[in-house]
């Protein structure tokens, strides 16, 4: 069963305005506990030995010398964790195979990146288990690897998994491949599509893996009891999730298992798995300590999730007045180690933004010998989106036709079929093209070697499962508990303003806090943009219920049916037209006298939140591009977004900015260089380019509010849409500045400058 | 047997890191002593911007530190004959903050100005930057276009060279076992003369040079240029003095015909490698463009002067 | 063992210590004297987010060794508000949603105060370069940018 709360259009005191977050005044002051920032008595610090190749069958591990060093207290390997079978379960917008799991956090037959864990040690200082790993001797067999995605669809291609077989092909191959899964999504008869098409543009596009680049590396903290119990300190955006799959790889109850979720820092869907969880809980056990795992940026790059780097190929035909007639894709898509990369979210991604009759989309994914690949904001479409937008520009050029327009002609509205199963809600694309096309920005004059570019991006946004308590304290204060980790976007606030919003009191009153694992049922992860959606959900709910209670208790205490008693502006009052009038009882009161008349008054919900209602974002991007040295400079950059309703304005605009810069870094600069060897060469922020304060203008933000009429307020979430459009609209823009068309990310200056280079010699095409 | 033989070695590996020894000598003989008593592994701690992190990564385990900036001339900014003497520990930010210096030589003290953050160039110093010998070194083409000097003090006494001698190759400098850059001496800026350094990288800050260019002129009174130094970064093994790019800049009155020359000649003596930094083609092309854009700024600062 | 004895001062306090060697400042601070508030984001000066500032010069604890502290002063965000009243630059970073996840603004505060100081009036291409030593991943640097110079126009009473 799941749960839809329909919206209502009422006046607002709060929801729409910009209180200071909960969380604020602790991160200004340095007082906010992230992961690593917790220690226990006794504890021990965990470091991992990691593989040195890109593929290698491990043929031995000797950890005798590493566990005879004075202060290590345990070590663990293959040896320590029962294998599993397949079996899948869903984390944050990706699926997990436990079997995958429980082999990406301590590799057992096989290395398969730079940066695979082999071993852990736990010892009394962070030097001496330092010196423990250098102890430690793994005897490989290195084996040919493949790093590329193109190059690891041949046939002859040095082989990951010897069990994989293609799956989604019938009849099943017989021969294993590293393309792990083909997904198809049709609607309408493509070829007669293009047939009827007056031009057809077809290109390919290739992309790089990018790390989500969060500034805090994973790290927690495990102490496991003799009788089993353990607890968990970690930065997750999930701690449920968490809880489930450490219990599943450690073969052990979940009841067992708690999980407290720290101040998160930073995520992006990059802390939507488990990486030293399971080690540090298996050390603590071994050792009968607790035992702390802190990663250093270095492992981050090397082992943990970047997005997919891809191969794609696009190809859109459209009438000579710019009707799209038929569209077709294929996506190939990099899993890294093992199966699962977000190619079954960009396939959706791919063309929803158009209202089509003729589509078909093909995606593969491909394990790689690089790091398993994590969810990164939106994960997939700003990949596939880069192709199509930048077609479509293409197109629009070709044809003439102002690219706004050429998007209006065939933008999605409410009613257009999708080819992936549902017709779209009210939606509010055609309102963010209008709002970008009268924006100043969009008419502002350019100069020399400067040149403007618009892309636009869909995005789901999901529900899930998701639970909340409210407790009515005995002062008339409340306490929210959630089970959704604030990612850092600012939710706690927005839930906060959403319940205060629903009990008619100040903001201030309510203190929302996140529950660990043993505080609330089942929570899905924060992903998918779903926090202040679901979350929001369940709040509201839980509000009600509260409200409810109240209610029944002023009817009790007043002596008057349930229904002679409304609740209005944080007080109940006697309901309009009653015959039974009464005085108005406030929340205060009733809280003060709630132990006398029957005890603690709390509301709760417990939802499988649906009917989120998908973004939409349209882009205005100007760059200048030095023709020398083919560097490109953000000149000037315009988000209009649809996010539903803006809860906090403040910090709606926080995502959009955000998800823009890091689609800015991810357009220009943003690379994993891997040697001949495939061993990451750049594991560090210095030749990790992410934007740095001078790199980036202001991002200018536009909030459009269509509500989602499946969400008490009208929230559709936010957090994501705006990374998808920037590649494209940037590449657009170099275009619309040089006349080149640039089809790989990034767009780095050897990249550009080659272009430019070429195009002068009359190699450029498009 | 054989797991005694493990003990032993862990214990060995156990004593070994607790004695990692941390000395911060007040004199330039006392460090020089303690730099040829080291019985193996000892390292020279100026600004620690690059060792603190090769000894964090494993790169490098040494047994001793010196850390020179307790030593009074490491750490002296003074005028000497017309120019100025620097100690090779002195913080990029003290010279950077130092006006007189910064005035005489803007494209040394532009070169320092890009090296890391601001965080790190309240660290790192210049002697550093030169010693860890990493080809993309900010300071080094300027100062080896700027014609400076360094002092050095080691076991056998005292000697001085010339910049441009001191990088051999990645990581490896011609100073002998035991010596120590102690500081610089930049000379005399003649009338009508000025230098700059530019670099390319593909972020505006926090980045490592995928080119760079210092470029040091000197016009007569009539705008002709009759002396110039090109040095170049991160295009080959070490900073790499162009004589060839100068030559095309002397006697030419630094006009566009002498620019393209010089940026020809620069481009034709860069011998880069393909890394994460950029591909040689690019370094090669670009090379050109940061020189010509360097000794034009060079050439308007010579006129000012 | 053979630990360093180190005696500094830190947000005013006199503070003493043993440290190993190889220890940093940041790690020093973090695990000896307990100012978790000093975040680490890459161990190498490439991030900021371990900016404190030692005898008024803004550094990246993770590039200097905490033996190298002896005698010297170091600030830190724990030593930024006074009391209850939160420092301008705090206090606008709340106002204007300048942090998100919260990793980068110890840092970015710390630099930001050092910016201030040396240039009470800057501009908004001043105050990204000045503070283009600190990577913040979540904001876009925008809200940050914005609430630096609103610190600025209040700290100069303008």
């Amino acid at each position: 069963m799941s749960t839809m709360v329909k919206y209502e259009e009422k006046p607002l005191k709060i929801v729409g305005t910009r209180p200071i977050r909960p969380d604020g005044v602790d991160k200004v002051t340095g007082r906010a506990r992230f992961a690593a920032d917790y220690s226990l008595p006794g504890q021990l610090i965990g470091k991992v030995l990691r593989s040195p190749h890109a593929h290698a069958r491990i043929k031995s591990v000797d950890t005798t010398a590493a566990q005879s060093l004075p202060g290590v207290k345990a070590v663990v390997t293959r040896d320590d964790f029962a294998d599993m079978p397949s079996e899948f379960a869903a984390a944050g917008e990706l699926t997990i195979n436990f079997r995958d799991v429980t082999r990406n956090m301590m590799a057992r037959e096989k290395v398969l990146y730079d940066g695979h864990p082999v071993a852990a040690v736990a010892a009394i200082s962070e030097s001496i288990a330092r010196e423990a790993l250098k102890l430690i001797k793994v005897e490989y067999e290195v084996l040919p690897h493949v790093i590329d995605v193109v190059e690891a669809m041949k046939p002859d291609a040095p082989l990951l998994h010897e069990e994989q077989f293609t799956d989604g092909v019938t009849p099943k191959p017989d021969k294993p491949s590293n393309i792990a899964k083909r997904l198809v999504f049709a609607r309408g008869d493509l070829e007669a599509g293009f047939k009827q098409a007056d031009i057809v543009v077809e290109r390919e596009f290739n992309t790089k893996p990018v790390h989500q680049g969060y500034i805090e590396p994973q790290a927690c903290l495990a102490s496991a009891s003799e009788d089993g119990q353990v607890e968990l300190w970690t930065g997750t955006q999930g701690h449920f999730v968490f809880r489930a799959q450490c219990a599943k790889v450690l073969q052990m109850d979940v009841g067992k298992l708690r999980v407290v979720p720290t101040e998160l820092g930073g995520g992006f869907g990059g802390k939507n798995n488990i990486y030293t969880e399971p080690l540090a809980i298996a050390l603590s056990r071994k050792s009968h300590r607790p035992v702390k795992m802190v990663m250093t940026r270095e492992e981050v790059f090397r082992a943990t999730g970047p997005t997919s780097g891809a191969n794609v190929k696009v190809k859109i035909g459209c009438t000579k007045d710019g009707r799209i007639i038929a569209a077709e894709a294929e996506l190939n898509f990099q899993a890294g180690a093992f199966a699962g990369s977000s190619v079954g979210m960009a396939c959706p991604c791919t063309f929803t933004r158009y209202d089509i009759d003729n589509v078909k989309v093909v995606g593969h994914d491909v394990t790689v010998n690089r790091p398993k690949v994590a969810a990164y904001r939106a994960p997939g479409a700003p990949i596939i989106v880069f192709g199509v937008e930048s077609v479509i520009d293409e197109l629009a050029k070709t044809l003439g036709i102002d690219p706004i327009e050429f998007r209006l002609k065939n933008a999605a509205k409410e009613g257009t079929q999708t080819y992936y199963g549902p017709k779209l809600g009210p939606i509010g694309y055609i309102e963010t093209l209008n709002k970008a096309k009268a924006h100043p920005h969009y008419s502002a004059p350019l100069g020399l070697n400067q040149g403007r570019g618009i892309a636009t991006g869909f995005w789901f946004n999901i529900g899930m499962e998701t639970s909340s308590r409210l407790n009515v304290n005995e002062d008339g204060t409340v306490t929210l508990i959630m089970g959704t980790v604030d990612v850092a976007g600012g939710s706690r606030a927005s839930m906060a303003m959403m319940v205060a919003e629903e009990l008619g009191i100040a903001y201030d009153r309510v203190r929302p806090v996140i529950g660990d694992t043993t505080t609330l049922g089942f929570n899905f992860i924060t992903a998918g943009s779903r926090g202040t959606f679901a979350g929001g959900m369940a709040a509201v709910l839980s509000a009600r219920q509260a409200i409810e209670r109240l209610r029944q208790r002023v009817a009790q205490i007043r002596e008057v049916a349930l229904e002679d008693v409304l609740w209005k502006d944080g007080s109940a009052v006697p309901a309009p037209g009653s015959a039974k009038q009464f005085t108005p009882m406030s929340l205060v009161e009733i809280a003060r006298m709630a132990g006398k008349t029957g005890g603690s008054i709390s509301g709760q919900s417990e939802i499988n939140a649906q009917g989120a209602g998908p973004g939409f974002c349209t882009h205005i991007v100007d760059v200048e591009v030095d023709k020398q040295t083919g560097a490109v400079k953000i000149l000037r950059y315009t988000i209009v977004q649809d996010v539903g309703k803006a809860i906090h304005p403040a910090y709606v605009e926080g995502q959009m900015q955000g998800a823009a810069v890091q689609g800015i870094g991810w357009s220009l600069n943003e690379e994993y260089f891997y040697g001949a060897d495939g061993v990451l060469q750049n594991p560090g922020f210095l030749d990790y380019r992410v934007p740095v304060a001078s790199d980036v203008p202001y991002i200018d933000t536009v909030i459009v509010e269509v509500p989602n009429p499946n969400h008490p307020y009208g929230v559709r979430g936010c957090g994501e849409v705006s990374i998808i459009p920037p590649i494209a609209a940037i590449s657009n823009a170099i275009n619309n500045a040089m006349g080149v068309r640039l089809r790989s990310q990034p767009m780095s200056p050897p990249v550009v400058l080659k272009a430019l280079g070429e195009a002068a010699g009359g190699k450029s095409k498009g | 047997m054989y797991f005694l033989i493990t003990l032993l070695g862990s214990m060995e590996i156990g004593e070994k890191m607790s004695e990692m020894r941390y000395e911060a000598p007040k004199t330039l003989d006392a460090a020089v002593a303690l730099l040829a008593g080291a019985n193996g592994r000892a390292r020279i701690l100026a600004g620690g911007t690059d060792v603190v992190i090769q000894m964090r990564s494993g790169r490098i385990e040494p047994e001793l530190l010196v850390d020179l900036k307790g030593i009074p001339e490491m750490m002296a900014i003074a005028a000497e004959n017309g120019g100025f003497r620097f100690g090779a520990a002195v913080s990029g930010l003290d010279l950077i903050e130092h006006k007189a210096l910064a005035n005489a030589w803007p494209g040394v003290i532009d070169s320092v100005n890009l090296i890391g953050s601001l965080q790190v160039r309240a660290r790192a110093s210049v002697g550093g930057n030169l010693c860890n010998a990493s080809p993309a070194a900010d300071s080094v083409p300027a100062l080896i276009a700027a014609g400076a000097r360094v002092s050095i003090v080691g076991p056998k006494g005292k000697r001085d060279a010339p910049v441009e001698e001191i990088p051999t190759g990645p990581g490896k400098t011609s100073l002998a076992k035991g010596e120590i850059v102690v500081s610089f001496l930049l000379p005399k800026r003649p009338a009508h003369s000025g230098d700059a350094y530019l670099r390319f990288t593909p972020r505006t800050e926090m980045d490592i040079a995928v080119v760079g260019a210092g470029v040091n002129l000197t016009l007569d009174g009539g705008g002709i240029c009759r002396e110039a130094r090109v040095c170049l970064g991160a295009v080959a093994d070490r900073a790499l003095l162009v004589p060839e790019a100068a030559a095309a800049l002397i006697g030419s009155k630094v006009d566009a015909p002498a620019l393209d020359r010089m940026a020809a000649a620069a481009s034709a003596a860069c011998r880069p490698i393909d890394d994460k930094r950029g591909t040689r083609e690019f370094r090669i092309k670009v090379a050109g463009v940061m020189a010509r854009r360097a000794a034009e700024l060079a050439l308007t600062r010579a006129r000012g002067n | 063992m053979a630990k360093n004895r180190v005696s500094a001062t830190v947000n005013g306090d006199a503070v003493e210590f043993l440290c190993e060697t190889q220890q940093t400042l940041l790690d020093v601070l973090r695990d000896e004297l307990r100012l978790t508030g000093t975040k680490e984001g890459c161990g190498t000066g490439d991030c900021g987010a371990c900016s404190v500032t030692v005898d008024g010069r803004l550094m990246c604890s993770c590039l200097m060794l905490g033996v190298e502290a002896q005698g010297k002063s170091i600030k830190t965000i724990e030593g930024m508000a006074n009391g209850e009243a939160l420092h301008p630059l705090q206090r606008k970073f709340l106002e204007h949603a300048a942090l998100q996840c919260g990793v980068c603004t110890p840092g970015m505060l710390i630099a930001a105060r050092s910016l201030l100081e040396r240039n009470p009036d800057p501009t908004e291409q001043e105050v990204r370069y000045g503070l283009a030593g600190n990577l913040c991943r979540c904001t876009g640097y925008h809200k940050i940018v914005e609430a630096v110079l609103d610190a600025a126009r209040e700290m100069r009473g303008a």
